[in-house]
């Protein structure tokens, strides 16, 4: 993957002069640039990926790899969702990989979300006992092409828990035993006190 | 600078020549970056912005009569009782931040070989670029006794603001046991799905306020925009397809063409009269006035464009975005017009700066809401076909809500239909 990460920065430094004159490079010339596929999403996620609620998630700081596995799993239809299924599979892999590059780099800007203070304490504690391995920094953070919850909208959250939880879509092997034990000790109400430490964070 | 600052100055130094014969590094006649954006709806909006966004040392002038814009979409909402009528109005403030010159001001004409728009009171614009998103007007003498002044009694509410407040208004008023009509428009008209949404949620008004009423849907049409899901919603909240169905669409066929409405009687004649508490026409369409001015209208009312770059295939230079256009299979929808200005913002800038046009991309997305917890989408995702020289879909992608979505996630597309609402008009006005 990294090759071809090269090839394309060679492609788009090296000017028209060489597209034009080979045909397979000619096909990637009408590939649209990586801020024009990212605009058309702007109408459901916000300007440069940070969606202003209620519920559709912002995408801008998501972690390049995490993008194009989602954006894959939706393609495909192994993961559940209203209308993203429908519309991830209008782009190529190529375009998808370009929307990734433009989203991972942007700046997941978080806005003020309505939270209950005491669930959002206890869910802190959750937080640092069951999640914050994986989703570092308090759930800041997309290394290791983590998901970023903190300051994510909370039905979005909400969501996509129903969906681990019903199985309708995969959780990883991790996340799974730490959820199994999670729900056991603390029932459905620690994954809403989860959600609410994570709408909770600006 | 401003225009008028500049144009004040041009005067009292003399006239053009004059100034720039001095050199006044201010004057930027001449440097080929003005654009004259005509309409602040969503699409002009979104172009404004968009343009400012790219390369902020183009000077863009929003010409727009309103202060305060108030969006088509979602005001059905506000009818049903579940949308208050000030979340739906948007003032231009956020673009006035970005740098946009906006004048609260009337285009009257748009002279292509000139380059300028000029407004009434004669002012005239200069431009290098100018984008009119003028949206629909309505062809007044399609239907016997239904004009812009029957519409101030009998409201089309398809330009929302007053006329929508004026239906909610008329709906809240009238008997249990009236009838509610809305005249349909017959193809291509703004919003496909919305007649239909709009007989959902006056629908669920009624239903719990007055339910002993009944809504007549008649349509010039044998089909409509998402027909089957629109039906299926019915049957599940309204009774459709039962003796005590709220809501009864009648198609072209079945006699539903209107060719006469009487305000005084309340009377909506089409195969058989009909009586109405409220009539609520929504008239056939074209393109808004100024593209009929600027004469970038073809000989069905709507504006033919380069669909690469907007530019209109009668006059250059001058590019037409939003429901004015001919850019099917792109819908006349909100979400369309944004995706549109974006991809003409695009094409505008590097035509400013000399590069050729960019590889454009496209993307619909329209939610209609039968209830406040049952919600539906279409989406589609769209390139632009070299060869054909027009706007394609990419197979396989888009289409509708699945007609066996759970009750779960019918739910899920009400809350998403919001946050489209919320993301779009941010990244429209703000």
């Amino acid at each position: 993957m990294k090759n071809r990460h090269l090839w394309l920065y060679f492609l788009f430094m090296s000017g028209s002069v060489l597209i034009g004159t080979v045909p397979i490079l000619l096909q990637a010339a009408e590939t649209p640039t990586a801020s024009m596929l990212a605009n058309s999403c702007a109408g459901c996620h916000g300007t440069n990926g940070s969606s202003v609620g209620p519920a559709s998630p912002t995408i801008a700081g998501i972690s390049n790899d995490y993008f194009i596995e989602t954006m894959q799993a939706y393609k495909k239809g192994t993961r559940p969702a209203t209308i993203m299924t429908r519309i991830a599979k209008g782009y190529t892999d190529e375009e998808i990989k370009l929307m990734a590059g433009f989203f991972s780099k942007q700046k997941f800007i978080r806005y003020e979300q309505n939270f209950d203070p005491a669930k959002a304490r206890a869910g802190k504690k959750l937080h640092k006992k069951y999640c914050d391995k994986c989703h570092e920094d308090a759930g800041r953070s997309a290394e290791d092409d983590a998901g970023i919850l903190a300051g994510q909208w909370a039905p979005y959250l909400r969501y996509s828990m129903d969906d681990f939880n019903s199985g309708n879509r995969e959780m990883e092997k991790k996340m799974k035993k730490k959820m199994d034990i999670l729900k056991k000790k603390e029932g459905d109400e620690g994954v809403e006190q989860l959600i609410h430490f994570y709408s909770s964070q600006k | 600078m401003s225009h008028i600052d500049r144009r004040s100055f041009l005067t009292l130094a003399g006239g053009t020549v004059f100034a720039t014969a001095l050199g006044y590094p201010m004057i930027s006649f001449g440097t080929g970056k003005r654009v004259v954006i005509i309409g602040g709806g969503i699409g002009g909006a979104t172009a404004a912005k968009y343009i400012r966004m790219a390369d902020p040392s183009i000077e863009v002038t929003l010409v727009e009569p309103k202060k305060t814009y108030h969006t088509c979409f979602l005001s059905n909402e506000i009818l049903g009782g579940n949308r208050d009528f000030k979340t739906i109005a948007f003032g231009y403030e956020g673009l006035k931040k970005r740098g946009v010159n906006v004048m609260h001001e009337i285009a009257i004409d748009i002279d292509a070989t000139a380059k300028t728009v000029t407004l009434k009171g004669g002012k005239k614009l200069g431009y290098d670029a100018c984008i009119v998103s003028p949206g629909i007007s309505f062809k007044w003498d399609a239907i016997e006794g239904y004009d812009a002044n029957v519409a101030k009694t009998l409201p089309h509410a398809w330009h929302a603001g007053p006329q929508t407040v004026l239906l909610r208004d008329q709906v809240r008023a009238m008997p249990d046991g009236g009838n509610v009509i809305i005249v349909a428009p017959p193809n291509p008209f703004r919003c496909p799905p919305g007649p239909y949404e709009r007989a959902s949620q006056i629908a669920w008004y009624l239903k719990n306020n007055k339910p002993k009423s009944k809504i007549f849907i008649l349509d010039n049409k044998k089909k409509f925009s998402k027909q089957k899901l629109f039906q299926a919603g019915w049957q599940r909240h309204y009774g459709f397809n039962t003796d005590h169905s709220m809501i009864e669409w009648i198609s072209g066929d079945a006699g539903g063409k209107v060719t006469r409405v009487d305000a005084k009687a309340m009377i909506a004649e089409a195969g058989v009269d009909f009586k109405g508490s409220v009539i609520n026409v929504i008239p056939p369409q074209q393109a808004g006035r100024i593209a009929f001015a600027g004469d970038l209208v073809d000989k069905k009312g709507w504006c033919p464009v380069k669909q690469n770059t907007f530019e209109s295939t009668r006059h250059s230079d001058i590019y037409v975005v939003g429901d004015a256009s001919v850019a099917a299979p792109l819908p006349k929808s909100g979400y369309a017009a944004n995706s549109e200005a974006k991809v003409c913002a695009a094409a505008v800038v590097a035509k400013l700066n000399g590069q050729s046009a960019p590889v454009p991309s496209y993307v619909n997305t329209c939610y209609s809401l039968i209830t406040p917890n049952d919600g539906m989408s279409v989406a589609m995702v769209y390139r632009f076909d070299k060869q054909k020289g027009k706007v394609i879909k990419v197979k396989g992608s888009g289409g509708l809500t699945s007609d066996k979505a759970s009750a779960e996630m019918r739910k899920r597309e009400v809350s998403y239909a919001h946050s489209w609402f919320m993301n779009i008009t941010r990244d429209t006005f703000f």
